[in-house]
């Protein structure tokens, strides 16, 4: 199914010790001077917490920024819907945390997938996050003294977790935007909203721009820069269902794969144990509650697989606790992928709640009788009104029901300690790159990696690029051969796609997919179950190309042909995620192959032949393609396997 | 209800592109679950308008909890529908009854230009942030967070006008298609927050003239702005504003 590339792939650490690895990077890193970054221009594809921090910082330094997002505005990005927190290492509660305890929170917690000195990094700047925050005004929860409040997050036993109530990625979004819009205002920034990036402008092997198509008005557009920062978030999408934005899509990182770009650990998915379950076959999207929840929230199934009484009628003595029983030491704050599975494993035994059996309870009683329902509602308010507006429910009253879906990627474009992609001048932040959070994520450390890529990272490193490259790339017109070739081969996949002219919508096949994905690519995958994906992912694209139906035209405002063009893309990219999740042989992380099990149902790694990550090379749609294996050097966390006992 | 579900008219807003002639056009849509949120419902519809060859209604969405603030829609007259603080994405199906009429609508403003059936043009909104919402800090620059404490009710008062999710819908629900309550909640915002001290003048004098300048309309004050809000923004923020705007053309040297 694929090839093996001779040599390792080289991540481009810099030398020294872990504490000074940014440092002496920082130090060799070329600079641009002031006067000279206004003769540079900057494209920034992507507007949430990773674009917008960017292309704000970007434009604060002197060069010339334009900014891109397929939403009428920056701020819709998905970034927003982010609830519980932002981890930084501020230790402001004295309870022991250090730049270094984050650091081996994230390591252990990625189950040992992760680039250690990214994520090194990663907390280091953890702190500088929470400053910039404070200072553009993001409304960060207080104590009565004035400083800042913390609470507690999966994975972790100190409280380092920043919020703004159950809306901080909104606020912190905000926060990016408010600083993004004020350079639009001092015209360093040129906003592009309702564009959708549809290819990479490559000349001699260095990025030069993007084609977009304008979405209001189906025009191609070729633009040019010095750098292409790329922070299009994930593709959890690709299930169909997930408490993704509907539009979030896998288009541009795809396109960029396409021109040369690695793709990696495309398989690393992030199952997120508290969402509100499916309930219909028209269900259109999963709604997250938020991972905070868990410190108030104790998590339960019936311990008679049959008991069918309403779950306040049923005794304590009646409850399985089962996350507290298995993990007496974190408890029901475990990380998001084991908690995931244990769910998975208590409806698979039988013991679910609901009328479709696939749910447990998350139930408040405790915390209500111990703090009262004013402290309750202080805390999770907008969270209670919204499972209550979905599901009609009074979670005050009656315990939560919640089941995992799919939240997050960790896998993403392959990038260097640089951020900058296998093709030079392609720089990836935030989700769309796969750096820092190995097989699993913890709860609070995307938007925590977002900023920091965005903020204090691309910044430094963007300037190193230009500097070398910049004086010799001369800009290119839309008639040079390959802008060309990158707005007519832009053009022709919209025409084909129209082309079809079948019977079935694109929604129709977008469900097909997930239900592909979600049965044989999610919680629980073996190896004769991901080859038969692949081989119906294969199936499922021919069905696209020639029974497809849109409707209307290309040249006009058409948000069916938008839905049709990402599921193109993810029709393709499934493809390699089967088969990424098929030759990684061992569970890690969110990856949980069933034949790599412990006897109690932990994740069984493979450190001897699995400790890298697999950067996969584009060959062509259906082609085989080669995997490049960066190892994972881990010198200052042992190896180990993951205990929350 | 029962399990067979509400049989519904739909009647709804096309418009081919913002410089054509739009008209209502009638739907009927039988066995509608009352578990659907309103956009699923909208899904449904149109899936049944692709098999039947006829173009799927465009409405602007997004996240489809509550908070992006892209869906809109005007539903019998009301923004996002009948329910309060409830985004349209998070209005579901077992708010109406079997045989209803619903009338389906685009935000109607000259601010919010439409750009096809039920989607319109906000960019406006982003014009105004420019034109002063925020503050001027470049990344780099921060002390330790700390430094400045807040008081927690000064923060509350903070998080309740930052709380905006840029939707649109009081200036859908004013008659004068105004502004005030969304602007004003970002000056609140930064007002109350000391953060905010050193640009509060130029800020509310900036972001009221772009508010202008977009051909939003004055205030009302009759708070249908409020009563359509889906984030609980309260016109509290506007009455902030005001005295801001005041201060700021008296005492300033910024003023006019």
């Amino acid at each position: 199914m694929f090839k093996v590339a001779d040599s390792p792939l080289d991540g481009r650490v810099p030398d020294g010790a872990i504490a000074d690895k940014w440092d002496n990077r920082k130090n060799e890193l070329k600079l641009v001077s002031p006067n000279n970054k206004r003769k540079y221009e900057v494209i920034v594809v992507g507007t949430g917490l990773a674009g917008a921090s960017a292309a704000a910082s970007l434009a604060e330094m002197g060069y010339n920024v334009k900014a891109f997002c397929f939403q009428d505005s920056p701020r819709r990005a998905h970034s927003i819907a982010a609830q519980g927190g932002i981890n930084a290492a501020k230790n402001y509660p004295n309870d022991g945390d250090s730049i270094w305890r984050l650091f081996y929170d994230t390591v252990k917690g990625g189950d040992y997938r992760a680039r250690e000195s990214n994520v090194y990094r990663l907390a280091s700047v953890s702190g500088n996050i929470i400053d910039q925050c404070v200072a553009q005004g993001v409304p960060f929860a207080r104590e009565y003294g004035g400083t800042l409040a913390n609470r507690t997050f999966g994975g972790a036993q100190v409280s380092r977790t920043f919020y703004a109530r159950g809306q901080t990625g909104q606020q912190l979004l905000l926060g990016a935007y408010s600083s993004l819009m004020r350079q639009v205002g001092a015209g360093k920034v040129t906003l592009m909203p309702r564009r959708e990036m549809m290819d990479l402008i490559v000349d001699e092997g260095v990025t030069r721009g993007i084609v977009c198509r304008n979405l209001k008005t189906g025009e191609m557009e070729a633009h040019t820069g010095h750098a292409v920062v790329l922070a299009t978030g994930g593709y959890g999408n690709v299930f169909y269902l997930s408490t993704n934005a509907k539009g979030c899509n896998v288009t541009a990182a795809w396109r960029c794969h396409r021109r040369g770009a690695y793709f990696a650990n495309p398989c690393y998915t992030q199952i997120h144990p508290t969402c509100i379950p499916v309930s219909g076959d028209y269900q259109s999207k999963l709604t997250l509650m938020s991972e905070s929840l868990r410190n108030d929230g104790r998590v339960w199934v019936p311990k008679s697989a049959d008991d069918n009484r309403a779950p306040n009628e049923i005794p304590e003595d009646d409850r399985d606790y089962y996350l507290e029983r298995r993990y007496p030491a974190f408890g029901n704050m475990v990380p998001r992928d084991v908690a995931s599975r244990a769910a998975k494993e208590r409806c698979d035994a039988g013991f679910g709640v609901g009328d479709t059996k696939q749910a447990v309870y998350l139930d408040f009683k405790h915390a209500i009788e111990r703090d009262g329902e004013d402290v309750i509602r202080s805390k999770y308010g907008n969270l209670f009104h919204m499972y209550q507006k979905i599901t009609a429910e009074n979670p005050y009253q009656v315990p939560m029901r919640i089941y995992p879906a799919v939240h997050y990627t960790m896998g993403g474009l392959w990038v260097d300690y640089n951020l900058e992609s296998s093709v030079p001048g392609l720089f990836v932040l935030g989700e769309a790159n796969f750096s820092d959070h190995g097989a699993n994520r913890l709860g609070a450390s995307a938007l925590m990696q977002g900023l920091a890529d965005g903020y204090f990272v691309l910044p430094y490193t963007v300037g190193d690029h230009i500097g070398k490259h910049g004086s010799s790339l001369k800009p290119l017109g839309n008639d040079h051969p390959v802008v060309q070739e990158a707005l007519e081969s832009a053009t022709s996949r919209v025409n084909s796609i129209l082309a079809v002219n079948g019977t079935k919508s694109p929604d129709s096949i977008h469900r097909q997919l997930g239900q592909i994905m979600w049965d044989k690519c999610g919680m629980a995958r073996t190896a004769a179950g991901l080859k038969q994906a692949a081989e119906e992912i294969r199936g499922l694209r021919d069905v696209f190309w020639n029974e497809v139906k849109v409707l209307g035209s290309g040249d006009s405002f058409n948000q069916n042909l938008e839905h049709a063009g990402r599921l193109a893309d993810f029709l393709e990219f499934a493809e390699l995620f089967a088969t990424d999740a098929w030759h990684r042989e061992e569970s890690c992380g969110g990856h949980f192959r069933e034949e790599h099990q412990t006897e109690d149902n932990e994740a069984r790694r493979d450190d001897d032949n699995f400790c890298y990550a697999a950067a996969w090379e584009f060959q062509g749609v259906g082609e085989q393609p080669v995997l490049h294996k960066e190892p994972m050097e881990f010198n200052e966390v042992a190896l180990s396997t993951r205990s929350y006992k | 209800m029962s399990g067979q579900g509400m049989n519904l008219t739909l009647r709804v807003w096309r418009q081919a592109g913002s410089e054509d002639k739009g008209e209502f056009r009638f739907y009927q849509l039988n066995n509608v679950s009352e578990h659907m949120s309103f956009l699923e419902m909208l899904d449904v519809l149109n899936e049944r308008l692709i098999k039947l060859g006829e173009e799927p209604v465009a409405f602007d969405h997004d996240c489809r909890e509550g908070i992006c603030g892209m869906c809109s829609l005007m539903i019998n007259g009301q923004a996002h529908g009948p329910d309060n603080e409830t985004t349209t994405c998070q209005l579901h199906m077992r708010r109406f009854r079997d045989g209803d009429t619903i009338t389906i609508e685009p935000w109607r403003a000259k601010a919010f230009p439409i750009i096809r059936d039920l989607v319109v043009d906000r960019t406006s909104f982003d014009r105004v942030i420019s034109a002063g919402g925020y503050v001027s800090v470049n990344a780099g620059n921060a002390p330790d967070a700390n430094c400045l404490p807040v008081p927690k009710q000064d923060q509350e008062k903070a998080m309740d006008a930052a709380a905006c999710i840029g939707c649109g819908a009081c200036v859908a629900a004013c008659k004068n298609a105004s502004a005030m309550l969304f602007t004003s909640a970002k000056v609140s915002q930064m007002a109350v927050l000391p953060q905010g001290k050193p640009e509060r003048a130029r800020r509310v004098l900036n972001m009221v003239a772009q508010m202008d300048e977009e051909g939003f309309g004055s205030c009302t004050n009759t708070s249908e702005c409020e009563a359509a809000c889906p984030a609980g923004i309260s016109v509290d923020n506007i009455a902030r504003l005001n005295r801001e705007y005041l201060k700021a053309v008296v005492f300033s040297d910024e003023g006019v």
